[in-house]
């Protein structure tokens, strides 16, 4: 796999993200940002989907159980042909299908999420599947970091360990900051990672917004035969703009015409220095 | 007096069309005896999925699993599948449009002395405001065969209530037409009409009955899909009855009643009068304790209705 051209698309997608949310004037803009990384890696170098044939029944399977990272999952689609590039300009706009939340209505699409500690089980159910049915696909859920504080989550947790899942792969977008503030002050996660190794998961630490990194974790397959397997994604929330980098307020914010212009900018510099670096 | 609950029949058809059908799986929330399904179990045992004490949990994997072209049958006490895992089922099934059949077992007020916890009489209000969802409720085994049979047959969303004892036939025998969504009228009559749903159908009709012999002819129809409701059979019997009864194990509030009421009162306003069970945590006792308590009986409801009717009829 050409790491340095997934390095390239991410940062195309966080430009069609700062687009469409400048666009639209609404988006969650620093949740989107942390999580480019994990789902480029996944769409373009992980993962067997194929716009032309969206319901093969052998695919992999992606649930965004963190429903309000929508905006990576669009750019996505729409950069892989799955939607046409053009119809993110209606991004939450009336009557549109691309709401702030994935849409099954959308090819590509697999579940309807927004609601948090949904995905795990759902994800749960598709692997079950697979192994009932003794194919080789695998499933994929992102969750949010606040999300964690989710019951159901742990409900989920519980099954895909007793049902030795290892076609399951659960990826947390550990940005630490949630809408009201940091993850540890509102509701404390710590330490996350042994409470997945006791739930029985195989857990796995590493830079989330680390393309190099994420692609090593994610092409196991199995990444542990037996256990489901847990990556707990180290990230930045807004990561890829200096000024949406870690501010909480972004949680939810659109940038003005100032700030979209230097974000572009920013963008253009990185694309630019990738290119340098790899001719 | 029948002595098989329909918790039984859920699990001899399932396990009939398992065998064929290889898609057909069953979840359990630690609930295979209670909802009598250890014959499935042990013969199905590839297809059979126990999740433990997580409602919410149980729905999700049931969701994922219809989305890559299962069949799942969830059974688990109605009570806490209706209300714990209420937004997955509105997001995970209704939503996303999977193929997950819900089983509420112990339905009502089955579980007596357990009291209001275990008590689900608030079911019907909150999976018919779901879009998409289909809600049915058999009234006998016959009905419990038939209604398992239309769902296998059928695409969707779906929550279906079953109570905990064995309950008095309606039907004969299979021999009869079943289609989801069409009422079936249990008998005739043009002076009132008792529309019930469950249980509550061999009540209506035993009242039908009594009233006959006093020269009183009520319609009884049984309304077992409360969603898609047939408004065709309730506005009918609304323009040629006049009146109408509702007849329920579930809150007075947003059930089969409040759903009659909607209708009628939109199309064709005659009187409507909902019975069932109170605003209130429903008393302790049997079944029949407890239905007799709150005039859900064929004796009370056959003295209501004559009182009231038989002046209209003298003038």
């Amino acid at each position: 796999m050409d790491i340095r051209s997934l390095e390239k698309q991410a940062v195309q997608i966080r430009k069609d993200i700062i687009e469409m949310i400048y666009g639209a004037k609404t988006g969650h803009t620093g949740g989107a940002l942390s999580s480019t990384d994990i789902m480029t890696t996944l769409f373009y170098g992980i993962m067997n989907v194929d716009p032309k044939n969206p319901k093969n029944p052998d695919r992999d399977r992606f649930i965004l159980s963190k429903g309000h990272s929508v905006e990576p999952y669009w750019c996505l689609l729409a950069e892989l042909g799955f939607i046409e590039k053009e119809e993110l300009k209606t991004f939450s706009q009336f009557g549109t299908r691309l709401i702030g939340h994935p849409n099954n209505k959308v090819s590509g699409v697999e579940m309807n999420t927004g609601s948090l500690g949904h995905g795990l089980s759902v994800a749960s159910g598709m692997a079950l599947a697979a192994k009932m049915d003794e194919k080789n696909y695998r499933v994929f859920t992102l969750m949010g970091d606040g999300e964690q504080a989710e019951g159901s989550v742990w409900e989920g947790a519980m099954f895909a360990a007793h049902y030795k899942l290892d076609n399951l792969v659960a990826i947390i977008d550990r940005n630490r900051l949630q809408i009201s503030g940091c993850t540890e002050d509102v509701m404390g996660l710590d330490p996350l990672d042994k409470k997945w190794e006791s739930f029985g998961w195989n857990v796995i630490e590493i830079n989330g917004n680390s393309i190099p990194e994420l692609y090593e974790i994610l092409e196991k397959k199995p990444a542990c035969e037996g256990k489901p397997t847990l990556v707990l994604a180290n990230t930045t929330k807004g990561k890829g703009v200096s000024f949406i980098e870690n501010q909480a307020a972004w949680h939810h914010k659109v940038p003005t015409d100032a700030e979209y212009q230097q974000a572009m900018q920013e963008l253009d510099e990185q694309l630019k220095a990738l290119e340098v670096s790899y001719e | 007096m029948n002595k098989i609950p329909n918790r039984e029949i859920v699990n001899d058809v399932l396990v009939r069309h398992a065998k064929i059908n290889k898609d057909i799986v069953v979840l359990a929330s630690d609930s295979r005896g209670s909802a009598k399904l250890d014959p499935f179990a042990k013969t199905h045992e590839k297809q059979f999925i126990e999740t433990g004490i997580a409602e919410q949990n149980i729905v999700g994997v049931a969701a994922g699993l219809a989305s890559c072209g299962k069949i799942p049958f969830v059974a688990s006490p109605a009570c806490f599948l209706s209300m714990r895992s209420v937004e997955q089922v509105k997001v995970d099934m209704a939503y996303s449009n999977t193929n997950v059949k819900l089983v509420g077992i112990s339905g009502g007020i089955s579980y007596g002395a357990l009291g209001m916890s275990h008590h689900s009489v608030q079911d019907l209000a909150v999976m018919r405001a779901i879009p998409n969802m289909t809600v049915v409720l058999p009234a006998d085994r016959f009905e419990t065969e038939k209604v398992v049979e239309a769902l296998l047959e059928t695409y969707g969303p779906t929550y279906m209530r079953i109570g905990r004892n064995p309950v008095e036939d309606v039907y004969e025998s299979l021999d009869y037409e079943f289609t989801l969504g069409k009422a079936n009228e249990m008998h005739q009559g043009s002076d009132v009409t008792i529309i019930a749903a469950g249980e509550t159908v061999r009540v209506a009709l035993d009242a039908a009955l009594m009233l006959e012999e006093d020269g009183i002819q009520a319609r009884v129809l049984n309304m077992h899909t409360i969603k898609p409701l047939d408004t065709e059979a309730i506005i009918k019997a609304a323009k040629e009855t006049g009146y109408i009864l509702t007849l329920e194990e579930h809150s007075i509030y947003g059930g089969l009643g409040g759903a009659v009421a909607e209708v009628v009162a939109e199309n064709c306003p005659v009187k409507v009068k909902i019975m069932g069970i109170p605003d209130e945590p429903a008393i302790a006792g049997t079944t029949p304790e407890v239905f007799e308590h709150y005039g859900i009986s064929a004796e009370a409801i056959h003295q209501m209705l004559r009182n009231e009717l038989k002046g209209n009829k003298e003038a």
